[in-house]
């Protein structure tokens, strides 16, 4: 079920080696890696830089089950200088993707918050595509008390 | 599944003005990692898209992933220019399409 999600989705974004990826870590969670791979793929082959990009998260939660976080880019979001969207990544639940903001001209600014759940102590991650293709990155550690993904 | 979803928008703002919204919207978002009492999985529903358009243009959307809480929240902004009708809308797995819309008097 979780595997043919994943490649699904992994096919859909043309990726062959992020199917690869759902295949190895099937009924495990993900890792710093898949977490990285994903990043390499939204950035078109290499690392987003730090920058830009800022998250906002707890830094402990007692309940993973509903963990705010916000994240928000510094952009004039007009003329060159736009914000496409904001992905979020969790690189130590069971599926590393969690949410993808997209932000238009009418948005006003790059900014959303939203809860999620975690299921361990974990880094989550952003990162932002701008309208030129640059990428950026901010990561924080979050602490769970209890995890939020059940038994 | 679903229940009436609850949306904050400012009833007026100034023209070129950057609002916030906050929506709400009632839904287990079952992720597809938790078992029954029988060890097998119950299968994910979760609401996988949401969007906001303004008079018809696309303003913010958002793609879900299992990750996302009970009770999806989001809160974002919107830049307003003139008077009109911000149109939500959340699309479940099972197909159901959950929709809002709130009036915002511009001057």
């Amino acid at each position: 079920m979780n595997m043919n999600r994943r490649q699904a989705m992994a096919m859909s974004a043309g990726a062959v080696v992020f199917a690869a990826t759902g295949l190895a870590t099937t009924g495990a969670l993900a890792s710093a890696e898949d977490v990285d791979k994903a990043m390499m793929e939204l950035a078109g082959g290499k690392m987003p830089e730090a920058g830009k990009v800022s998250l906002t998260a707890p830094e402990i939660a007692e309940n993973g089950n509903t963990v705010p976080i916000s994240v928000e880019v510094d952009s004039a979001m007009a003329d060159g200088d736009m914000v496409e969207s904001i992905t979020i990544y969790a690189d130590g639940n069971p599926n590393p993707d969690v949410v993808t903001f997209h932000f238009t001209a009418l948005s006003g600014t790059a900014m959303a918050a939203t809860r999620m759940r975690l299921a361990k102590t974990q880094n989550v991650v952003a990162v932002a595509k701008m309208a030129d293709g640059s990428t950026f990155v901010d990561k924080k550690e979050v602490k769970v008390t209890i995890g939020g993904c059940g038994g | 599944m679903a229940s009436k979803p609850r949306v904050k928008v400012p009833k007026t703002a100034s023209a070129g003005e950057v609002i916030t919204i906050k929506t709400l919207i009632s839904h287990n978002m079952e992720s597809g990692q938790r078992k029954d009492k029988d060890g097998n999985l119950i299968p994910r529903q979760i609401i996988n898209k949401f969007t906001a358009e303004f008079n018809g243009a696309p303003v913010f959307s958002a793609d879900m992933h299992g990750a996302i809480s009970a009770n999806p929240y989001m809160e974002f902004t919107a830049k307003v220019n003139e008077s009109g009708t911000f149109k939500f809308t959340w699309v479940d797995d099972d197909g159901s399409v959950y929709e809002d819309t709130s009036e915002i008097a511009v001057s």
